[in-house]
């Protein structure tokens, strides 16, 4: 056998099927890919943190814990399987691009402080 | 309350408590960098953190009693002097066996700092309420493991049972009476080694059962015995010494 490499990561390589041959992973085959989500105080939004790999979600849930909630405070943790995540196209990026001359679809367009400090002086001297 | 018997007594009690924490710590830190995947190295390493940081707690409380401090308690005494039981000084052995003991040992302990929530001694109270949460985690995450990998393939489950008849009779070392235990049954302090078997077994038995694991008989309950009292198996002189290597190599060296 050809020694293509003394690194054992590359030698590897050789081991791989050849170019033409399609590796066909079947649904659930490996472990599941679950994004974790993170609460740091009860009421408060749960923030996206990363992903683990696990065979099950109570699984999941013990490695989230190990990785996203070993340190500073938790008050709970979501997985959610990644494939249950419905997600827009990176393709179809533009559709958030708008135009700026549509400035009375933002709330920096209306002049509101003044009309409030007026009526807020008329109610003082009511 | 302070006669000599009823301190000693708490003491030795404190002792032995400290002296599991530390030795399983130990052994389960040794799994850290070959666990069987990156997450579960983590959670284990992190569980063996959990178990020295208790052991710290329980010295730290010997010493405000007038014992030596937390480093020189754990670090500095002879083997006779340790009064952990002999589960816990077993080497790590395959995944299977490490994981066996944890799921053992940590429902002694989860049931144990539950009955001591209520002791009559406050300091061991108080400390008992901190350590619950960390407990109830590592009964879970022992849980976790034992369900999922009952519900595995058959040399997964071969292997969990074949643990579970190994360690299974030596598990009952956690539970060797302190020698001074009928005074801290009389103080309040504790309910007493026997009352917390007969809640263990009630307990892991309902879960073993719903995983499939077949519980080997009840044993003569002396098997494993002698660890409170001093006597050891033959692994902990070498974890000891292991464990004091960089101490000993530059003895009074500044961290």
């Amino acid at each position: 056998m050809k020694i293509i490499s003394l690194d054992p990561r590359i030698a590897r390589l050789s081991d791989l099927p050849e170019e033409s041959e399609t590796v066909i992973v079947e649904h659930e085959e490996g472990w599941i890919t679950f994004e974790v989500f993170h609460q740091k105080k009860k009421g408060t939004r749960h923030t996206h943190v990363g992903i683990v790999h696990a065979p099950n979600a109570e699984m999941a849930i013990v490695f989230a814990k190990e990785s996203f909630a070993r340190r500073g405070p938790t008050t709970n943790l979501w997985v959610v399987k990644s494939e249950d995540v419905v997600a827009t196209d990176y393709d179809d990026s533009d559709i958030f691009d708008t135009t700026p001359d549509k400035q009375y679809r933002e709330a920096g367009f209306y002049k509101t402080r003044n009309k409030i400090d007026l009526l807020k002086d008329s109610e003082a001297h009511e | 309350m302070s006669n000599p018997e009823y301190t000693n007594a708490v003491k030795e009690f404190l002792y032995k408590m400290a002296d599991d924490q530390l030795i399983i710590g130990h052994r389960n830190s040794e799994w850290t960098g070959i666990g069987p995947i990156l997450e579960e190295d983590i959670a284990f390493g992190s569980i063996a953190q959990d178990k020295v940081g208790h052991a710290y707690n329980i010295y730290q409380l010997l010493h405000e009693m007038g014992e030596a401090d937390p480093d020189t308690i754990a670090f500095q005494r002879d083997e006779k002097d340790f009064k952990c039981c002999h589960l816990v000084e077993l080497p790590i052995g395959e995944y299977d066996f490490s994981l066996v003991r944890h799921f053992l040992f940590d429902h002694a302990e989860l049931l144990r700092f539950e009955m001591l929530s209520n002791s009559s001694f406050e300091p061991l109270a108080n400390l008992a309420k901190k350590f619950k949460g960390e407990i109830k985690y590592h009964v879970f995450h022992a849980n976790t493991w034992i369900k999922q990998l009952m519900n595995g393939t058959e040399e997964s489950k071969a292997r969990i049972q074949s643990s579970f008849n190994s360690v299974f009779p030596i598990a009952f070392s956690i539970f060797e009476k302190s020698p001074l235990e009928d005074v801290l049954i009389s103080e309040g302090v504790f309910e007493g080694e026997e009352i917390l078997t007969n809640k263990w077994l009630e307990t892991i038995r309902t879960i073993v059962n719903s995983c499939g694991v077949k519980l080997p008989d009840v044993p003569d309950k002396s098997i494993g015995y002698g660890g409170r009292k001093g006597y050891h198996t033959e692994y902990l002189n070498p974890l000891l010494l292991e464990m004091t290597e960089v101490l000993r190599s530059e003895p009074g060296a500044e961290w």
